[in-house]
């Protein structure tokens, strides 16, 4: 296979768009006591989590847990009722938009693959191209060969450089998937969110999609959510469990594979 | 380049040509051939065929808006109205004393309600140069103000497209008012000269056709290099999917705002070309009626394409004059009955049609290759 860290994280140009996200004192990624409710139903209770610099973290739970919702908690596309959610120690994230968190940073993948199926597969890593994203410089900006190259060793990593004219619209589940990583690529954000990666791959695209994780943490922060628990074994240093809308546990996978509580929660409910 | 890329080259090629031949070839023919000759062109017609094309630009802007960005914006007419007026008010301050009432300072409709003055807004307004740049400014700042509250807001679909409709017509509503300073129900009519020149004279009919011609031909290859930038496909991912583009950085309410205030100056542009062709600028050009109709040219031409909605405005404005003219009463129900069949039958309009009918089946497929 010809994934490697090299390819989708040094190729980029490094633009100064980052804000000052400060996390030499540990975590990247705080959530302290976020609750959210939905009609009175508690979709997060108290929930916190840390997610540290570079770390791949994995999260696992029945669904229902709240593991969509806490991805949208940090996106900016809930708002909590309580709590606090923070990038690095100083980037309060309730107080941002999801431009500007987005800008900040922080990217997501979505859990229904959410690709642009008007625009070609080239277009839609283009457009996700990290640079400047206000109106009129995005009228008048032309890609410089350094970005073509960027965008071209994204297709290479996402296997999808035959497809680079096709309309987005007309790809396969799996490859829907995999472009939308590639966007994900092309942001170059410090922390990547990642919904349900694997939905709909082939055995092979999930063995590549591991490996492709793997080769990005340290320097990304990601966090995975995942079904597949043999999926989640093959990438999965730390894994959080989320039940109910909190953290059910914490551990390394056999950890909490042999945990009476989330046996329960899987098997017994 | 694809299949598809190059169908629609061809018809933007086509329709391009025709623009150009027509703004060219009429002006030219009524200079060369003498008034009783065949290729001469009357007056009238010269002006119907201008007051078309000010319709095609009018399309074309609402095409920018609903086609890409995917904002049916059921006001656009309220745009073209008020880059009307604005060359409307410059149209008035030319006649000077040769009105009914012979005052240099007002026009007659102001001095009939025995106002002494100007009104404030009206100053300026005897200076071409700046009257044109109110033609841009006036639709401009009314689009800007309202898409920055309405976008900000997060505002979008059916209920979009009702305040569009509301704000045309309280618009209407407020144009009527003689309070207002607009001419009321009369609105601004009786135009002598523009830039000096004679308005009803045939050279001059000639001129302003020959620059709507050029505005539209101009706006087509301006609006087509927006779609074609990176905007417009930001604009398009907008349309499709509009929460997903803010994930990626873009601030949504912003292009919206871009492509809204776009179309709004180039509907202005297209009312200042409309008045001195018909000689009047009243508030009927406010009614929510006439932007609904707007609507329908980009929707029979096929919208989302440029070219179409040109073809659209032209084919269903004709139809009109033909109509109106057979049966007055018939037109509402044979526009009404367009938009239903249209919708029904041929959901991407003619342009659709002529699509489907150079390439058999539609693939996505499309070869590889360096994009240019
Ligand atoms: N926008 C919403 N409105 C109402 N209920 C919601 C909304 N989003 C999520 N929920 C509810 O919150 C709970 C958690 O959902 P979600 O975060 O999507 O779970 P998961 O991703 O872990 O499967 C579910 O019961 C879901 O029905
Ligand atoms: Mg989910």
């Amino acid at each position: 296979m010809m994934i490697s860290a090299a390819t989708t994280t040094e190729g980029g140009a490094s633009l100064p768009l980052d804000g000052e996200v400060d996390a030499r004192h540990g975590p990247i990624l705080y959530m302290e006591d976020v609750s959210v409710s939905f009609d009175g139903f508690r979709a997060l209770n108290h929930l916190s989590l840390y997610i540290d610099d570079g770390e791949l973290r994995c999260l696992i739970g029945p669904n229902g847990a709240g593991k969509t919702t806490l991805m949208d908690v940090i996106t900016g596309k809930t708002k909590p009722d309580s709590g606090s959610v923070f990038f690095g120690q100083t980037i309060d994230l309730l107080e941002l938009d999801e431009p500007a968190i987005a800008q900040a940073g922080i990217c997501r993948k979505f859990q229904k693959p959410s690709v642009f199926d008007a625009l070609t597969v080239f277009e839609n890593l283009e457009l996700a191209l990290k640079t400047d994203k206000r109106t009129w410089p995005t009228l008048f900006h032309k890609l410089n060969s350094e970005q073509r190259d960027r965008i071209h060793d994204v297709l290479q990593t996402i296997a999808l450089p035959a497809q680079q004219r096709q309309l987005a619209g007309a790809l396969s589940h799996g490859q829907k998937q995999w472009l939308e990583i590639g966007m994900l690529l092309m942001q170059d954000p410090k922390v990547m969110l990642v919904d349900e990666p694997i939905a709909g791959m082939t055995h092979q695209e999930v063995e590549r999609t591991a490996e492709l994780l793997l080769s990005l943490q340290g320097r990304h922060s990601i966090v995975v959510v995942e079904h597949d628990m043999e999926f989640v074994r093959s990438i999965a240093r730390k894994v959080t469990v989320l039940h109910e809308g909190s953290v059910l546990t914490e551990g390394t996978m056999d950890e909490v594979q042999n945990d009476t509580r989330v046996i329960q929660v899987y098997l017994g409910g | 380049m694809n299949l598809q890329n190059l169908t629609q080259d061809k018809t933007y090629a086509s329709v391009l040509i025709a623009l150009a031949s027509v703004t060219l070839l009429i002006p030219l023919c009524n200079l060369i051939f003498p008034e009783d000759s065949a290729l001469h062109f009357s007056a009238y017609s010269v002006s119907l065929i201008g007051k078309y094309l000010t319709f095609a630009l009018l399309g074309l802007s609402l095409d920018m808006v609903w086609g890409y960005a995917g904002i049916l914006v059921l006001g656009q007419g309220a745009f073209f109205a008020l880059g009307g007026y604005a060359m409307g008010m410059y149209l008035m301050r030319q006649i000077g004393t040769r009105g009914v009432y012979g005052n240099a300072e007002l026009p007659d409709f102001m001095v009939f309600l025995n106002w002494t003055e100007l009104p404030w807004y009206w100053n300026g307004f005897e200076n071409f140069g700046f009257a044109m740049l109110m033609v841009f400014l006036a639709p401009g700042l009314l689009a800007f103000v309202f898409g920055w509250l309405a976008f900000r807001s997060r505002v979008t679909g059916v209920y979009l497209s009702i305040i569009t409709q509301a704000l045309t017509y309280a618009l209407l509503l407020a144009f009527f008012r003689n309070e207002m300073g607009f001419g009321g129900n009369n609105g601004l009519t009786d135009f002598k000269d523009i830039l000096g020149f004679n308005i009803q004279s045939e050279a001059v009919r000639s001129i302003l056709l020959l620059m709507t011609g050029l505005s539209l031909i101009g706006a087509l290859l301006l609006c087509r290099w927006i779609v074609n930038s990176k905007l417009g496909r930001v604009v398009t991912a907008v349309r499709d999917q509009e929460s997903r583009v803010r994930f990626l950085g873009y601030r949504v309410e912003l292009f919206k705002l871009w492509v809204f205030v776009f179309a709004a100056m180039l509907a202005g542009l297209a009312g200042a070309l409309y008045v001195p062709q018909v000689g009047i600028i009243n508030p009927s050009e406010f009614s929510p009626l006439n932007s609904l109709e707007i609507v329908i040219w980009v929707a029979v031409g096929g919208r989302g394409t440029l070219y179409g909605a040109i073809i659209g405005a032209v084919l269903v404005n004709y139809a009109k004059t033909v109509l109106t003219g057979l049966m007055p009463d018939a037109w509402l129900f044979c526009l009404g009955g367009a938009f239903i069949l249209v919708t029904l039958l041929m959901p991407d309009g003619i342009v659709g049609l002529l699509r489907r009918r150079s390439k058999p089946k539609p693939t996505l497929n499309a070869t590889g290759g360096q994009p240019a």
